[in-house]
């Protein structure tokens, strides 16, 4: 068992959940992932971050007397009584393969590797399989569109578990267009920064060479009266950067 | 409604009570003499009785936390009489590891003319990288410059930094920066390109990059994407961990023997140099401690590399996350990005008393935490016995106007959300959490170690931090160093 997950003591009022067909009296506060090592389970795939930042842990489950399926993360989704569990430790979704340098940042570049982006019904399946709440159909739509930076901006929280692509009924790979839409959008779409720019050129000159050097040969007393002699630039606190 | 037991709530109050002044004064840094003092006394290094000297090897004798040391000795998976024909293959570069350093090695391997193998323990992707939400560093505004960069790391690393390794990581970082820009990383920028930068702890100029507070997640998948875009040239082989590496008869590395963890079949994979990228150590639970990191981070890197003769450095220091959730008890231990401080949020007492400077280098203040708790007993209590701080998290919407936590924050919000605390609106409880391993093997700035063929990036080294590592020098890390790994491997 893992020490994170909070054992040492009296489980409470066990309930029971089906792990890959055999049921199970677990603890009701835990998460799946948690109440898998519970019932014993040693993971060793469809276990990640713990976190809900990977896509490592995809779920589907059922309740007892509700016809519908469900599916989330299982290091996220807490457990409910009658709960049947199947992981799905990845999904097997058409990726296309390109060369960034090569695409133009236009519908074309995406309609070019997955023509099958034109065939999303509009129904809705894959905004309710997020785990991350995401728009996924708000997004599918800007990208048939061709509004790719829409796409990336919608699309942005997206860990790639693949839920979304699970439960398609128009087999799409929603996950991996979209990765393709932000990456459009950082490369091209994305203003570029002068300040940067400028720095680049200036280590190319070897503008910092000197300092460096200089910083490498001082003694820890020297580097320590200059650490303590920096001046702190003032935060930006009226008025954020960003917006 | 609170997501808070009524107990916390009333701390809660007192936290809201002196929030406007707070707003208004910020505890001031401490010297370098009393930053020390706090360390002595309270930082889990230099709790003796939880460290030990290792009993082998060419670093034996160097003191490292009892867990580490143990595995260090632990006995290998293979016997001597391993038949090493069980071959899975040849390539030119082999890669053990599949985070952020690992990719970016490969990716420069391949642009070098080599084939690539890349062997990893769980899926590739699934490494810390992809949880670091921060940010990562770089000197590219006009205010700042790679030698304050410089000071700053050495600074916060108590002046124990290699200082090549430094040089290296500050001036190879504005590259990086529009490397990833040019693989497609979406940084957060202002309309006219100007980059959003801002504070980390111990930085002296705004300078750190952010991807919303999914930076580590955006570099990983897209430099993974742009490694499977290469699938004529690099292989990826995933549940297959490296359990040892194979030297030749002139002691050059030559391969690793890899086990797949489906089948339990142990095979030869052999190549004219190997790459270790395997991260860190947090989930050895050093010292009991929660950890924020994920579940592969075991030090099996550093462990093979130690066994074919690769020395330690380092490795008595770790890096305790300062802010990790210490309630509800599900998430204990997972980590509060230093980013809610970089936007203003300040740590208080239970009384709602400041009690030390937001942005401390991440040891000085999670030391003063838990001083703050233990000696002080000014710490919440939960119900499960777990001792915090608040994190003042709704400071960072007075500062910088309503919905900025949503807008900048949105992993964060959704983890709290799901157990009824809304992060705009209540503090976060958190206490240190084991999240860096700031020692490793010792390396050179190209990459190399002393064993001839054998190349490290990432977390798996030491030097580059010195005895702490700043926020957002991770992501800057693995870049700088996966990249000149992967080219000094392939040439």
């Amino acid at each position: 068992m893992h020490p994170e997950i909070g054992t040492g003591k009296t489980p409470e009022n066990l309930i029971p959940v089906h792990i890959m067909g055999t049921r199970y009296m677990v603890p009701p506060s835990l998460p799946i992932m948690a109440a898998m090592e519970y019932a014993g389970y040693r993971l060793l795939r469809g276990c990640g971050c713990r976190r809900g930042l990977r896509r490592a842990c995809g779920t589907a489950y059922r309740i007892h007397g509700d016809p519908q399926l469900f599916s989330g993360l299982a290091c996220q989704t807490v457990v409910q009584s009658g709960m049947y569990l199947a992981q799905i430790p990845f999904f097997p979704a058409r990726r296309a393969s390109y060369d960034l340098t090569k695409l133009e940042p236009s519908a074309v570049a995406l309609f070019g590797a997955y023509p099958q982006l034109l065939r999303c019904l509009g129904c809705g399946a894959c905004t309710k399989a997020c785990p991350q709440d995401i728009d996924v159909r708000a997004y599918m739509a800007a990208g048939m569109k061709g509004d790719i930076q829409r796409m990336a901006d919608l699309s942005f929280d997206c860990i790639m578990c693949g839920l979304c692509a699970a439960r398609c009924p128009a087999e799409e790979a929603q996950y991996n267009i979209a990765l393709l839409a932000r990456r459009l959008t950082g490369r091209y779409l994305v203003p570029r920064s002068a300040h940067l720019e400028e720095r680049l050129e200036e280590i190319r000159r070897g503008d910092f060479d000197a300092d460096l050097a200089e910083l490498k040969s001082l003694s820890k007393q020297e580097l320590t009266a200059r650490y303590s002699a920096r001046e702190i630039e003032p935060e930006d606190r009226l008025g954020s950067r960003e917006d | 409604m609170s997501g808070y037991p009524t107990a916390m709530q009333a701390s809660i109050s007192r936290v809201e009570a002196t929030r406007g002044r707070r707003l208004r004064e910020t505890f001031p840094a401490v010297s370098l003499e009393e930053r020390q003092q706090v360390l002595d006394d309270f930082h889990p290094d230099y709790i003796e009785e939880n460290m030990r000297p290792v009993r082998v090897g060419v670093s034996k004798g160097q003191r490292m936390p009892l867990e580490l040391a143990d595995v260090l000795e632990g006995r290998p998976h293979i016997g001597a009489n391993f038949d090493l024909t069980a071959s899975a293959g040849s390539t030119d570069v082999v890669i053990i590891g599949g985070g952020g350093a690992g990719a970016a090695a490969a990716l420069l391997a391949q642009e070098h003319g080599a084939r690539v193998t890349l062997v990893t323990k769980l899926r590739f992707g699934d490494a810390n990288t992809m949880m670091a939400q921060g940010g990562i560093q770089a000197a590219d505004r006009p205010e700042d410059s790679p030698a304050i960069h410089y000071l700053d790391v050495v600074g916060g690393g108590h002046f124990t930094n290699d200082p090549d390794l430094v040089e290296a990581l500050v001036k190879d970082a504005p590259l990086i920066v529009a490397w990833l820009e040019s693989l497609g990383v979406m940084f957060d920028k202002q309309a006219d390109g100007t980059m959003v930068e801002r504070h980390g702890g111990g930085t002296s100029r705004m300078r750190m990059h952010s991807a919303r507070d999914y930076t580590g997640a955006e570099i990983m998948r897209t430099l993974r994407d742009e490694v499977r875009n290469r699938e004529a040239d690099i292989t990826v082989v995933e549940f297959s961990p490296a359990v040892e590496l194979v030297l030749d008869e002139s002691g050059c590395a030559v391969g690793a023997v890899v086990v797949n963890l489906e089948t339990n079949a142990y095979s030869f994979l052999g190549a004219s140099a190997v790459v270790l990228a395997t991260g860190g150590g947090g989930r050895l639970h050093y010292q009991g401690f929660p950890t924020t990191n994920h579940y592969g981070a075991t030090a099996d890197g550093v462990v093979l590399a130690y066994r074919v003769g690769a020395p330690l450095g380092y490795l008595e220091s770790m890096q305790y996350h300062p802010t990790g959730a210490a309630f509800p008890e599900q998430i204990v231990g997972l980590l509060v990005t230093e980013k809610v401080r970089s936007l203003g949020a300040q740590p208080v007492n239970k009384l709602g008393e400041q009690f030390v400077y937001p942005l401390e280098p991440r040891d000085v203040e999670a030391a003063a935490f838990i001083r703050e708790c233990q000696e002080r007993d000014k710490g919440i209590l939960t119900s499960s016995g777990q001792r915090g701080v608040w994190l003042d998290s709704p400071m960072v919407e007075a500062i910088h106007g309503q919905g900025t936590i949503q807008r900048n924050l949105p992993a964060m919000v959704r983890q709290f959300d799901r157990f009824g605390i809304d992060i705009a609106q209540e503090p976060i409880l958190v206490y240190p959490t084991l999240h860096y391993q700031n020692g490793g093997i010792r390396t050179r700035p190209d990459g190399s170690t002393a064993v001839p063929g054998l190349f490290l990036a990432g977390e798996i080294s030491g030097g580059v931090h010195g005895h702490n590592r700043l926020m957002g020098n991770s992501l800057r890390e693995i870049t700088v160093f996966g990249r000149r790994a992967g080219r000094s491997a392939a040439v």
